[in-house]
């Protein structure tokens, strides 16, 4: 169990008023302009948070559209980390490698996954195969090139111990260079993570999807229903954030040597 | 009847080259090391001595020169392994799993039975069976350097190199891990080869120490040391005997020779 400090508590009680501070300023606007087409009030957000397994405009409920989501987006994250840290291995450990994929890598990074959206539909079709597709090139390469640098941090010391027993290539990327990188690569996926998330709500908003948080919230705004989109951007923040929490007491917990070597 | 040398050093040139610069730092070592011997390698900073041992472990390729005994391949059991400066424990394995990690690669093919074994008995040997499953970063220095000892003893190396092991610990520690090294030597007959700028370490340990000289090193003098274990820093010969070695290893430092170094390549 960690103790958890009392600067920690009053950091804690500094972060939360902020955030209730945004939310009376968002209800007294709410109030204020009284008109439900602009700002829904927090109560009728929380109205809709509230009955998360009813229908929804008519549609699947809530938590249904959040799991399609989640679902959506862990498996494109999986095929991104399936694919991504096995090469970030190989340009990290052969500088032959990385001088022929560099260039192509730092060219593809920079586009925006949703700009792929027009090849995605045409290639894949429009569901869950385009979806996928845009969700694994937004987490691609922050998985990539953490890996590359966790790669090119580890101690040459390392690998010189492995050597002197005579370690195969392979061994040497098993048990001295993938552990060595693993907090960098770690790191590469909480980053992934955020991106596959934001993501996969970009692409249900393309037209074709029938299902998902991103499918919910551009159908509500056909409606006109703002307080079904407040409650998505809810659990939209929520997921985000649990998410995030987790990678990161995953990190304290897997990586405490770090820096301690 | 003089016994088979462990290690036959024969020849060894090594010159390092920078951008622009090249840098001789091994002209022409040749030393044996016998059965049993701490060997120790002194000579004025920058001479080389880590350069020496990294060729005879295998981690650095010699410009000229032969290695006999240790074979660089590492076939069977004719092998060198290395302590370092500082432990290079890998950090995300135990203290244990630290210990056995030569014994699992392909290259041991050594059966898990036989493996555990080995384990108890090198957990013993440096008193740290309590600790098996701590994470190195919980070890104090001492403590990590005697897991780094048990790690290159673990395949039953022909012979343990070390590259001033003691030197980033502190007095008391370091005196108790050369009493432990004594002991080791005693207990498995290891043979051992050890860099170190200290020369009252040398004289405390050695058999005989390997005196080089400045860039690029010869083997200036080889002092054997006669002295009975245990040995007494404060007893005048000891004193006498560290004195001399002290003048025959302070040369005039030459460091203008590179200004370069290059770093270790991987």
């Amino acid at each position: 169990m960690v103790l958890i400090k009392r600067q920690t508590i009053r950091d804690y009680g500094k972060g939360l008023a902020v955030v209730v501070l945004l939310l009376v300023i968002w209800e007294c606007a709410a109030l204020i302009i009284n008109n439900n087409y602009i700002l829904p009030t927090l109560g009728e957000i929380a109205e809709v948070l509230l009955h998360p397994f009813e229908p929804v405009l008519g549609g699947e409920s809530l938590v249904a559209n959040t799991l399609v989501s989640l679902k959506e987006v862990l498996s494109g994250f999986f095929i991104a980390a399936a694919l991504a840290i096995p090469l970030g291995l190989l340009i990290g450990w052969s500088s032959e490698v990385q001088a022929y994929l560099n260039p192509a890598i730092q060219l593809l990074r920079p586009i925006p996954p949703i700009a792929w959206m027009p090849f995605a539909i045409a290639w894949f079709g429009i569901g869950i195969n385009s979806i996928l597709f845009i969700i694994v090139l937004g987490a691609f390469f922050p998985i990539l090139i953490n890996t590359v640098d966790g790669v090119l941090s580890i101690r040459i010391r390392w690998i010189e111990v492995a050597e002197m027993f005579h370690a195969t290539t392979p061994e040497k990327l098993r048990t001295v260079v993938f552990p060595g990188a693993l907090p960098r690569i770690w790191t590469g996926l909480r980053v992934s993570f955020a991106i596959a998330w934001m993501c996969v709500v970009a692409a249900e908003m393309l037209p074709g999807t029938t299902a998902g948080l991103g499918f919910l919230i551009m159908y509500a705004y056909n409606l006109g229903q703002l307080d079904v989109i407040g409650a998505g951007m809810v659990i939209i923040g929520i997921i985000g954030l649990g998410a995030d929490m987790l990678f990161r007491e995953g990190h304290a917990r897997f990586f405490a040597w770090e820096g301690k070597e | 009847m003089i016994p088979k040398p462990v290690l036959s050093v024969t020849g060894i040139a090594k010159t390092f080259h920078g951008e622009g610069t090249s840098c001789p730092a091994l002209a022409d070592v040749s030393f044996d090391v016998g059965p049993r011997e701490i060997v120790c390698i002194m000579g004025p900073s920058g001479c080389g001595k880590s350069t020496l041992l990294r060729i005879i472990g295998g981690l650095e390729i010699a410009d000229a020169g032969s290695i006999q005994g240790v074979s660089g391949s590492g076939e069977g059991t004719a092998s060198a392994t290395m302590v370092f400066q500082d432990s290079a424990l890998f950090p995300w394995l135990s203290v244990e799993e630290n210990i056995v990690y030569g014994l699992r690669l392909t290259a041991q093919k050594m059966p898990e039975e036989e493996v555990r074994r080995r384990v108890t008995e090198l957990l013993e040997l440096i008193h740290l069976g309590p600790f098996a499953h701590s994470p190195p970063h919980e070890l104090s220095g001492g403590m990590k350097q005697r897991v780094a000892v048990a790690r290159a003893l673990a395949i039953r190396p022909s012979i343990l190199l070390m590259d001033e092991p003691f030197s980033a610990l502190d007095i008391f520690t370091r005196r108790e891990l050369e009493d432990e090294i004594q002991r080791i030597r005693n207990e498995l007959e290891t043979t051992i080869l050890m860099v170190t700028h200290n020369p009252e370490e040398a004289v405390y340990l050695a058999d005989r120490i390997v005196i080089l000289s400045e860039r690029p090193a010869m083997v200036s003098e080889i002092l054997p040391v006669g002295l009975p274990h245990p040995r007494n820093p404060a007893d005048p010969e000891f004193i006498r005997i560290r004195e001399r070695l002290t003048l025959m290893v302070q040369g005039r430092p030459d460091r203008e020779m590179c200004k370069t170094i290059p770093s270790a390549s991987k």
